[in-house]
């Protein structure tokens, strides 16, 4: 497990590091996730402590959004002045985002026929 | 009720645990139980957000008992900083699906462009209309994308980042609580673009939620939460000097 999380802290290092040194406008973490997922694509295979850590991480990931919303407090004046408009952009916005996005995915999918190869269907 | 005796005692100890991380760290913690607790209570209701719960106490917790934020947050960054290895740990996922996210890269790209500007004007465009003042306005821009990268956007054109904190925080809790009635009354049922949808609407509280109902709903969500931390980065500076 202490092997896992080494190689989680320390693709974020290093992508933190490349990030600052090239001035790139990526985020450390999410050049960390490209260098993981080309390590683990080296590797060929992912190992099993690599994935119960990153399980256990995933599973719980919105936990790890609540200490930076509770800093809501310090925005409370703010918010009384402006909250309908707030709340309606942030409602509307995200609303509208996640029609056009699967709108846009479902239709290039059906056009470049990306939808006969992938048959896994739901809904929940 | 408390003898006057013990009382100087109590107020001692407070005063020495509160000024430690240990407590506001194990308090997040409960707080985020409770609304798990109740949010399985509930039979998985999406309206019944965990994080919205567990903000919502606290929020309480902190103004009953007169602690300013940096206080709190000098015990929950523990938790905070985890973020970073979890956006990491996303590349497992990724490992674990590739084949069928490399069949699916064309309409990954469209859907990611697409979305991601539709995220930036729209949140920009309907504050405006709302009269709402242009710092704010730009504090929204990037609200789509995960906690860390949206906060360093609205640094770099000038708006308030421990605001779009907060305003992270609630598209995370709005997209998780509308995704499954919403792609339900559209008819999608391709999990791929469900899980794409909310990945690119709001980040890693609506990855959550997409782990929590499929895990290829959750792949691909967490796949264009990555993506489009990269779009926003490069387009919220290019987007925002067109409109406001």
């Amino acid at each position: 497990m202490i092997a896992a999380l080494m190689g989680l802290l320390a693709c974020q290092l290093a992508g933190e590091l490349i990030a600052r040194l090239l001035s790139l406008p990526i985020p450390g973490p999410v050049l960390g996730t490209i260098l993981l997922f080309l390590a683990l694509l080296a590797r060929g295979k992912v190992p099993e402590t690599m994935r119960d850590v990153a399980r256990t991480l995933l599973a719980n990931l919105s936990l790890l959004f609540v200490p930076a919303g509770v800093g809501i407090i310090q925005h409370l004046d703010r918010l009384r002045g402006e909250w309908l408009g707030i709340l309606a952009a942030v409602f509307g916005s995200t609303v509208l985002t996640m029609i056009v996005a699967v709108l846009v995915f479902r239709g290039v999918s059906r056009l470049t026929g990306a939808d006969r190869i992938s048959p896994d269907r739901g809904r929940a | 009720m408390i003898p006057s005796t013990i009382e100087p005692v109590i107020q001692g100890i407070w005063v020495y645990l509160t000024a430690r991380p240990l407590v506001w760290l194990t308090v997040t913690l409960a707080a985020y139980l409770i609304g798990q607790w109740l949010f399985e209570r509930s039979g998985r209701r999406p309206l019944v957000n965990p994080v919205a719960i567990a903000v919502l106490l606290l929020v309480v917790l902190l103004m009953a008992t007169g602690t300013e934020y940096k206080t709190y947050f000098d015990g929950a960054q523990f938790v905070h900083f985890l973020l970073g290895p979890a956006t990491v740990a996303l590349a497992v996922p990724l490992h674990q699906n590739f084949a069928q996210v490399r069949r699916a890269a064309l309409p990954m790209v469209a859907a990611l462009v697409a979305g991601s500007v539709t995220a930036i004007v729209s949140a920009v465009g309907i504050a405006m209309l709302f009269g709402v003042s242009l710092e704010t306005s730009r504090s929204l821009a990037s609200k789509s994308v995960t906690m860390p990268i949206a906060m360093g956007i609205t640094e770099q054109i000038g708006g308030i980042p421990s605001l779009t904190a907060v305003v992270v925080m609630i598209t995370g809790v709005i997209g998780a609580m509308v995704v499954t009635p919403l792609m339900n009354l559209m008819r999608i049922d391709d999990w791929r673009a469900r899980g794409f949808a909310v990945g690119v609407a709001s980040h890693g509280i609506g990855t959550a939620r997409a782990f929590q109902v499929n895990e290829i709903a959750g792949t691909f969500a967490g796949i264009a939460m990555a993506m489009n931390g990269i779009a926003t980065a490069i387009l919220v500076p290019l987007l925002i000097a067109l409109i406001a």
